[in-house]
């Protein structure tokens, strides 16, 4: 737990590019998942899209979704508001504290920090998802055996930093 | 009414047993007020002054309304705005974001008045006033003594004179304020994230004038509140109206920034105060001039002084008003800041007398329960190794130090429950309490399955809304000792009544059946629990019972030992480790209560190393009204825990919500002062004042 030289879990680029554009109505995609409806050329040959809405798909939990979001939409509103994903939550909404972590394409990040957009065709996996059946995944019995929550409420970021941070070879070697 | 059974006569009282919504919550199954979504639901937003004070001359939402999506706009909330985050208008828009492009469309004609954000300036006269009706920005002067000050001076052989200072912290829940309102013809269902289901049904009838019958509040789980969420507020009321006037639900959950401005902070202090002691340690006089400022609320008062014995004290105060986010009752309201001022003097006044900190307490100490307390710690701790102050060497230097607490809390009188027992062997508990995240659903089925002999998982707790039997807010760690008298006895009455039908059964006299193992019993006829309840052809066993005395009481005591490290190239401290002594009477989860002081300490930790709420005196807004510039402990700041229930089990249940958030904090600031030789008396204690500290030490000046 004092290992200050852990490197951090999220990757910070993709953080900063997710956050970037901040809230508009328009947002250029220099995601490498850019595909979809109503792109165009934009300047410097990135690709818009938007303002309207755009289609995107999703695989959550093994579950592959088909959704419309805004440009503007972040991938945590999205999972919540449009599938039901509520296990995640929004503390900060600014990418500073890591209650809304979730696994993308094998890596935790930070879904308030990212447009659905820019995780178009990515793999997510929530909190959902880690349970088997009513089976729960060695480290939700840990959690639940050492009490470690109260609230409850940013449980799910801890849960999926943990998940992630146990499948590094790097961390599984040093235990 | 028979009383708690003993300790070791107990199944699971007193035992350590995991949470019973545990397995719901590591699966994001549990859901929370944030999570409630309902079919055609809008969502609300909030428009806010950006003026810490000013008059409302105008609202034109006319580009808003006209906005594709939003479905009501209200403008009628106030006249005047007193902080810089007030509410202002509100919108309901099919999405957030749309709510959001609403709000920015709303234009407000203001007329800037003249604010102050800054305690020390608004107490002096002339400075402007918050509230322009009054004289100044001053509050009732409130004073308490006891012996003769004077005398108590005279016998004094030491005096200490020290100014100590605390800023305003903010609650930091997790969830934030929140609610979904909707309206089923003059039903009014509402989810909320709330303290007290009851306080918010009660308040939003009053206020709004809807016949308390008609509205039923739910919080089926709540991510933290910590004082802050004793509603109903500003927000609910906007909601429901937004709902009505939208003809739909309406959910409406502040943002960080809203949280942080608007609903509630822990007032700041500053304590002058001068001590008198004798040579040997004896403490004669105590006298305090405090202020402090719970912005456009009150409740800076310290409950001064504290735990030592003065026979001579007089203190007086005075709350400031500022243009700030009301102050809110915040986990121990004034004992944290009452326990940072007087345990840092307290060590100030061993150092001049040359006496171990410890030795002075116990000396002055009248609590017994405490007293035994400081030595179990003393001895798990290791106090005896404590060297000299700021004798240590080498660029990191480490340090100790020790705090101490008390807390009320005791039973609310008129807490009802509901134990049903049905024909199939189910059963169930009803109570309008709420699980503010400290584990009340579990204890709720705890103590049902103790009294009945059966399995927790036995027992359907239902809490979390006002249509079950009434119990109090959670808030004053009163929950536990208002509730568990009234299920229990609840329990025991049903139990009864089933060993009736029994015992009819049986052809036996009632006293006769034994009921073991979830098997009934007498002369050689037996009956599982489910071919019992049977019995009952069709009719369940319902019980209403009220809180009965005997079972609960209240006041608790507790210490704790706090061991630092301090960077002294770099100002950082580092909270090694944390040993704690709680008393809470009968301890009814070993599990969850040990957890709640984990939690407590970390809360501590925050409150005296990181936690500021800071407004820019030019401009008079928060300028850290976010998780990155507002620093609360994270996971590297987590120290080693060692926490000793202090067992007092014969009194029965008190409430441990409170009381182990304060005394960490003068121990972990004494430790600090132990570590580097100098006391810094003005929290939180961050590495400038740490690298200041030293330097004026190296000077000569401290």
């Amino acid at each position: 737990m004092k290992d200050k030289n852990q490197k951090s879990a999220i990757s910070r680029r993709n953080f900063i590019k997710g956050f970037g554009g901040g809230i508009v109505g328009t947002a250029a995609v220099t995601s490498s998942f850019a595909k979809g409806e109503g792109k165009q050329a934009g300047p410097h040959g990135s690709m818009v899209r938007g303002p309207g809405k755009v289609k995107i798909s999703l695989q959550v939990n093994g579950k592959n979704h088909s959704l419309e979001v805004e440009p503007r939409t972040s991938l945590l509103d999205a999972m919540r508001d449009q599938l039901g994903y509520t296990g995640t939550k929004r503390v900060c909404n600014r990418g500073e504290c890591g209650a809304c972590t979730v696994i993308m394409n094998g890596k935790a990040m930070l879904s308030c920090g990212i447009f659905a957009m820019d995780a178009d065709g990515a793999k997510i996996e929530t909190v959902e998802g880690l349970a088997t059946g009513e089976k729960l995944h060695p480290l939700q019995e840990a959690f639940v055996k050492h009490d470690a929550l109260q609230c409850g409420f940013c449980t799910s970021g801890f849960l999926m930093s943990s998940v992630a941070l146990f499948a590094k070879k790097s961390f599984a070697k040093s235990r | 009414m028979a009383g708690w059974k003993k300790l070791d006569e107990m199944t699971y009282l007193g035992k350590p047993f995991t949470r019973v919504d545990g397995p719901e919550k590591v699966s994001g199954k549990a859901k929370y007020t944030y999570d409630i979504q309902l079919p055609g639901m809008l969502y609300g937003r909030i428009l806010r002054s950006p003026h810490p004070h000013a008059k409302i001359l105008k609202i034109d939402a006319s580009k808003a309304k006209a906005l594709p999506g939003v479905k009501a706009v209200l403008t009628d909330i106030k006249e005047e705005a007193l902080f810089a985050g007030d509410d202002v208008a509100a919108v309901a828009a099919v999405s957030e974001a749309i709510a959001q492009e609403a709000i920015d469309l709303i234009d407000v004609e203001y007329k800037v008045l003249p604010f102050t954000v800054n305690e020390d300036e608004a107490r002096k006269p002339g400075a402007p006033r918050v509230f322009t009706a009054r004289e100044n920005n001053l509050g009732r002067k409130r004073e308490r003594s006891e012996g003769d000050i004077e005398k108590g001076f005279e016998e004094a052989q030491v005096i200490l004179e020290r100014t100590y200072r605390m800023v305003v912290q903010v609650h930091t829940s997790f969830e934030t304020h929140g609610c979904v309102a909707k309206w089923e013809g003059d039903e009014l269902y509402l989810w909320d994230s709330t303290q007290g289901v009851h306080g918010v049904r009660s308040g939003t009838a009053k206020a709004l004038d809807i016949p308390e019958n008609k509205i039923h509040v739910i919080t089926h789980n709540m991510g933290g509140g910590f004082g802050s969420k004793f509603g109903p507020k500003s927000y609910n009321l906007i909601a429901i109206k937004l709902a009505k006037k939208a003809n739909a639900p309406v959910k409406l959950m502040l943002d960080r920034e809203e949280e942080m401005l608007a609903v509630g902070n822990r007032p700041s202090s500053i304590q002058k105060i001068k001590i008198g002691a004798k040579k040997d340690g004896t403490l004669t006089a105590f006298q305090m001039e405090s202020y402090g400022t719970g912005g456009i609320g009150g409740g800076a008062g310290v409950p001064q002084p504290y735990i030592y014995h003065f026979p001579n004290f007089k203190v007086n105060h005075v709350d400031v008003h500022i243009n700030a986010g009301p102050g809110a009752p915040m986990r121990a309201p004034g004992h944290p800041q009452a326990n940072f001022a007087m345990e840092s003097i307290m060590d100030e006044l061993a150092d001049e007398l040359g006496m171990d900190p410890l030795e002075l307490r116990l000396k002055n100490d009248p609590n017994q329960t405490r007293q035994k307390e400081f030595r179990v710690g003393a001895e798990k701790f290791g106090w005896k190794k404590r060297k000299p102050s700021g004798s240590g060497k080498g660029i990191k230097v480490r340090g100790v130090g020790v705090g101490a607490g008390r807390w009320g809390g005791g039973g609310n009188k008129k807490t009802q429950a509901i134990v049903s027992i049905y024909p199939d062997g189910s059963v169930e508990v009803k109570i309008g309490t709420q699980d503010i995240g400290v584990g009340t659903r579990t204890i709720v089925a705890e103590v049902v399955a103790e009294e009945l002999g059966i399995g927790v998982s036995d027992v359907t707790p239902l809490i979390g809304e006002s249509d079950y039997p009434w119990a109090p807010n959670s808030g004053g760690s009163t929950t536990v000792a208002s509730i568990t008298p009234a299920i229990k006895r609840a329990a025991d009455k049903a139990k009864e009544q089933l060993i009736s039908v029994v015992a009819g059964h049986f052809n036996v006299a009632p006293e006769k059946v034994i009921l073991k193992d979830k098997q009934f019993s007498a002369a050689k006829k037996k009956l599982t629990w489910k071919q019992a309840c049977n019995l009952l052809e069709g009719q369940p066993i319902s019980v209403l019972e009220h809180w009965g005395e005997g079972l609960s009481s209240r006041g608790t005591a507790g210490c704790q030992f706090a061991q630092v490290e301090v960077d002294t190239e770099t100002g950082k401290v580092n909270v090694r480790r944390m040993v704690a002594v709680q008393d809470c009477g009968l301890v009814l989860n070993m599990l969850t209560a040990k957890n709640q002081v984990n939690g407590a300490i970390i809360g501590e930790i925050g409150y005296v190393l990181y936690e500021n709420r800071l407004l820019d005196p030019e401009v008079g807004i928060m300028v850290d009204a976010n998780l990155e510039n507002y620093k609360i402990p994270g996971a590297l700041e987590m120290p080693d825990f060692d926490v000793t229930m202090y067992d007092e089990s014969e009194r029965g249940v008190i409430g441990l919500g409170e009381p182990p958030a304060i005394p960490g904090i003068g121990a972990i600031a004494n430790a600090i002062a132990n570590a580097i030789g100098v006391h810094i008396r003005e929290m939180p204690i961050t590495p400038d004042k740490v690298l200041m500290a030293i330097q004026s030490r190296k000077e000569g000046k401290a």
